[in-house]
């Protein structure tokens, strides 16, 4: 059984997220899963660099995946996320949803990308061919 | 009895000071920024402009004029980029 709550510098793959799910009486299971981009506002990126405050962010994973629970009408929820240095078409994050129906599946797992997308301290520097720049602004 | 603090700090903080940790002594009643401010008198390449960074303390977001005590671990977020 694989963790719900991860936070390492190994590959990422979705079926692991989804493995780590309950689908106890789960008809559907949604899964994000998102990638490093080639390119990001008009530039060419080679590489991205993830810093972040791993024992924080583990406790906001944690926070985030209860909420969604007490919010939603799913069975199970797991958050992965990469850190560390990581090339174009690399996984950095994983989000699947078990629930009984897909409706609150999908719903569920937007919330929770969106919200780990707001508050997870969790920093990206992209390494594109005139410079490395931390990302600041949220697309 | 002066507070040991610990500020981490990370993304484009940790590479302006040159480490992620850095330990300093406050006052008893000292704030949250406090801690930042005399993190940036050990390491001026430490941004000033406090406005756009958000602050935890022992792991849990708080606010800036949160009240440190003894051996605390105050956390300076710049704007993230998770996901």
């Amino acid at each position: 059984m694989s963790a719900r709550i991860l936070i390492s510098s190994a590959v990422l793959d979705e079926q692991s997220a989804v493995n780590a799910l309950s689908h106890d009486g789960a008809g559907a299971t949604v899964t994000f899963v998102g990638r490093v981009r080639g390119d990001s506002r008009g530039r060419s990126v080679e590489k991205l660099e993830y810093d972040a405050y791993p024992e924080m962010a583990e406790i906001v994973f944690e926070r985030i995946a209860r909420e969604i629970r007490a919010k939603f009408d799913i069975v199970d929820i797991a958050i992965h996320h990469r850190v560390g240095a990581l090339a174009v078409g690399e996984i950095s994050v994983v989000i699947a949803v078990s629930a009984a129906h897909r409706p609150a599946a999908f719903d569920a797992c937007r919330d929770a990308i969106d919200t780990l997308k707001r508050i997870a301290p969790i920093w990206k520097k992209e390494f594109a061919a005139d410079g490395a720049t931390w990302v600041e602004d949220r697309p | 009895m002066p507070l040991h603090i610990i500020v981490r700090l990370f993304a484009s903080h940790r590479e302006a000071a040159g480490t992620g940790s850095v330990e300093v002594r406050l006052e008893q009643g000292a704030t949250a920024a406090d801690a930042f401010a005399r993190a940036r008198d050990v390491h001026p390449e430490l941004p000033a402009d406090t406005n756009n960074v958000a602050f935890a303390v022992n792991r849990e977001f708080a606010r800036p004029d949160t009240q440190l005590a003894e051996g605390d671990e105050v956390a300076v977020l710049p704007p993230v980029a998770g996901g």
